[in-house]
């Protein structure tokens, strides 16, 4: 048996410093919001020579105004973001690409979000996010007839959420990750992952419980988390592997949102053992 | 009793991978001498009735950003209509979408009102159509169909004509200018039929319950006199009331060919559009950015799977190999289910299905990790597995919930309005929840049959 709880202070200062770092992330570089939640235009355009990014972003602008953000892919790839545009702007705007440039474009993808819908997605995934997290600490208080435990879980799903939020501006920053409806599912994701990851912990703790009654806790604790630490590791490396594929070699489109996945993985993995069970050790000895 | 088990077994096994087959498999063979040269094509049940036809192809289908199409969502403008109707006209609108985009020779387009608050909202899914303006055109027309009626005072000239034929209605034309309550809105649908006697085609209207009632005050006012139909002010048909009409439907006769009638037919149905709409969230994926998507996923699933199953059998040898088996029935079990329900295969509906792989393995290095535990303690193999599994299955089933849980809201099955109502995020959502449930199923039975079978001492 490994002493795991004797180093609470080693975790704490991990955990600290991510979540610090992610919510300096967040004061200092905000996010990149999708049309999804602000509105905008998105088009994916191929070109079908190569073309001058800035003598492109030229001619969208003289054409359509403020062009938000333009991106390269290859291929004679662009990704340009600007307001939302209707679909016969669209085409007009493409026609006059098309001349000015002298060649054939080739619509990859064409999205318009009105702003209205992009304010109701935010609120309703508020929701969807508030209900998920009452619904999981009422299961957990009811799967373990015990309202400390359910208590842990939540913090370590609070923990595990905003390791992910925070570290998301980074990546937002540093790669261009644009917060959308799927970086909400990924966060979604990721708290029940979580939670999973912790019930399993718990639920050696509530077997040696069963076995040896109400003894000592932090014995039970440790024994548990040394039992359970290879599991814990394997299962998320199967995760992970899962999604490392997935990020180098998946589609554009699901790339953040895999990569946002494996950041809950690590993190729902790390916190159930360093946060979960530390935390619910010490509420069932202060409450006692 | 166990043989009628494994004979079932058999059977699904087969009709599982029946279902999943990717396409045809040539099968050329000679067997004494008789050469044999067919193929196996994956499952389609074709069942033909006397009056009913049963068909149903298990085939992969795919989301609009994996194939390629269009998703529009267009706003109702509820300002002129009763809160009492709006339903109604909601659903009208929805109805004559639908006629719309099927006359425009879309495949499997999805039609479907959305109602967020005291917004309503028709979203429609058009696969293989990529001209968003063409579409939104087309969907979006805001035509109105009125009905109008010659003054009193001008009766005199209503005699002048009443021919039946539409373009000898000539001068009365401008005398049709008394508008009626009558509007599209009281037009339930309107067909294509063709006179019994002539074989004429004709304009056959089908009037809702309150637009009989109009039509037949309207036509008991106008007998022998013309009445014009307008379609956004435009003159379309000014047919002659032969008589009063009581029975709510009304035939649009004239010198139409089949084409004409049915272009009327259609106009008139548009024209029904009762509320007007206006687009608000427009997403075309082109035919050629699917294609990759789908291929870069199928690569990254291959490779992550086997990542998996190398690591298994590293780390837990023999069951590690158990596990891979029971993970690969798994896999197809999984996909059996997406093609038979069908569930439409979305982009993140593939990484809900590659992190449930990653799930479905958790089970069983769980129930492994007890056995090895109970083995430590000095337990028979059988015992140990015994209690291995019964103590696992308390955590599998605990853990699985919660996903479940998450899963369930974020796909909103009962569509409440107040939830995320997204099909990106459904398509997440559906996949991971059933490839979950599926995992619950194979972690606990099929493991623990091949362990039986596969591992003793």
């Amino acid at each position: 048996m490994i002493n795991f709880l004797n180093y609470w202070k080693v975790y704490l200062t991990i955990s600290l410093s991510v979540i610090i770092f992610g919510l300096v992330a967040i004061w200092q570089w905000g996010y990149t919001y999708s049309i999804d939640f602000v509105g905008g235009t998105n088009l994916e355009y191929r070109f079908e020579k190569a073309i001058d990014q800035q003598s492109l972003e030229k001619v969208v602008t003289k054409n359509e105004g403020e062009v938000i953000q333009i991106e390269k892919r290859p291929n004679n790839g662009y990704v340009l973001r600007l307001q939302a545009i209707d679909e016969q702007k669209e085409l007009a705007l493409r026609t006059t690409l098309e001349n000015e440039f002298n060649t054939n474009i080739e619509v990859l993808r064409s999205e318009t979000v009105g702003p209205v819908i992009g304010a109701e997605t935010l609120r309703k995934t508020a929701i969807a996010a508030a209900i998920a997290i009452v619904g999981i600490l009422l299961f957990v208080a009811y799967a373990f007839r015990n309202f400390n435990f359910a208590l842990a879980a939540i913090v370590a799903l609070f923990h595990d959420a905003l390791v992910v939020v925070g570290l998301y501006s980074g990546l937002s920053y540093f790669f261009g990750a644009e917060l959308d409806t799927l970086f909400v599912t990924a966060l979604l994701t990721t708290m029940s992952f979580s939670v999973h990851d912790t019930i399993v912990v718990f639920d050696q703790i509530r077997d040696y419980r069963k076995r040896f009654g109400k003894g000592n806790i932090e014995e039970f604790a440790n024994k548990a988390l040394t039992d359970t630490m290879v599991r814990s590791l394997n299962n998320s490396f199967t995760i992970m592997f899962m999604l490392l594929a997935l990020v180098l070699l998946g589609g554009t489109t699901i790339r953040f949102f895999a990569g946002t996945l494996l950041i809950g993985t690590i993190t729902g993995t790390y916190s159930s053992p360093f946060v979960a069970t530390p935390v619910a050790v010490w509420l069932e000895k202060v409450r006692k | 009793m166990k043989y009628i088990r494994y004979i079932l077994i058999f059977f699904t096994s087969i009709l599982i991978l029946w279902i999943d087959l990717p396409g045809s498999i040539p099968i050329k063979f000679a067997v004494f001498g008789q050469n044999v040269d067919s193929e196996i094509k994956p499952l389609v049940i074709d069942i033909q009735g006397t009056n009913f036809r049963y068909f149903k192809e298990f085939k992969t289908q795919l989301g609009l950003d994996l194939k390629g199409g269009s998703h529009l969502v267009f706003e109702a403008d509820t300002s002129g209509t009763k809160q009492s109707d709006l339903e109604d006209a909601l659903n009208a609108s929805r109805d004559v979408i639908e006629r719309r985009v099927n006359m425009f020779g879309v495949s499997e387009p999805v039609v479907r009102t959305v109602k967020s608050g005291s917004i309503y909202r028709i979203s429609v899914d058009l696969p293989g159509v990529y001209d968003v303006a063409q579409a939104s055109t087309l969907i979006g027309q805001t035509a109105q169909l009125h009905f109008k009626t010659q003054p009193n005072e001008d009766q005199e000239l209503s005699v002048i004509d009443n021919s039946e034929s539409t373009e000898g209605a000539g001068l009365a034309l401008f005398n049709l200018t008394k508008t009626t309550d009558l509007t599209g809105k009281d037009v339930k649908k309107a067909t294509v039929t063709f006179d019994q006697q002539t074989g004429q085609p004709r304009v056959a209207l089908e009037f809702t319950k309150e637009g009989g009632k109009l039509f037949a005050a309207i036509t008991e006012e106008n007998i022998q006199k013309q009445v014009g139909i307008f379609l956004d002010d435009i003159l379309i048909s000014a047919p002659t009331v032969q008589q009063e009409i009581r029975d709510g439907n009304a035939v649009i006769s004239g010198s139409f060919t089949t084409e004409d009638a049915k272009q009327l037919a259609v106009a008139i149905n548009s024209g029904a559009l009762p509320l007007s709409i206006n687009l608000v969230e427009q997403r075309s994926v082109g035919p050629s950015l699917g294609t990759v998507e789908v291929q870069r996923s199928v690569t990254a699933g291959v490779v992550g799977l086997g990542m998996v199953m190398i690591f298994m059998i590293a780390y837990y040898g023999r069951l590690g190999m158990i596990a891979n088996g029971a993970l690969l029935i798994y896999g197809l079990i999984t996909f059996a289910i997406f093609r038979a329900v069908p569930i439409v295969l979305t982009l993140p509906g593939v990484a809900g299905f590659v992190l449930s792989i990653g799930m479905a393995v958790d089970s069983n290095i769980l129930i492994f990790e007890r056995i090895k535990e109970e083995k430590r303690k000095g337990k028979s193999f059988d015992t140990a597995i015994r209690l291995g599994f019964g103590r696992a299955i308390d955590a599998i089933k605990d853990a699985n919930v919660t996903t479940l849980l998450v899963a369930f809201i974020l796909f909103n099955p009962l569509n409440w309005e107040f939830l995320p109502q997204f099909g990106l995020v459904r398509g997440f959502a559906l996949t991971l929840a059933v490839g979950v449930a599926t995992s619950l199923f194979t972690g606990i039975v099929i493991t623990r049959r091949l362990i039986q079978i596969f591992y003793k001492k």
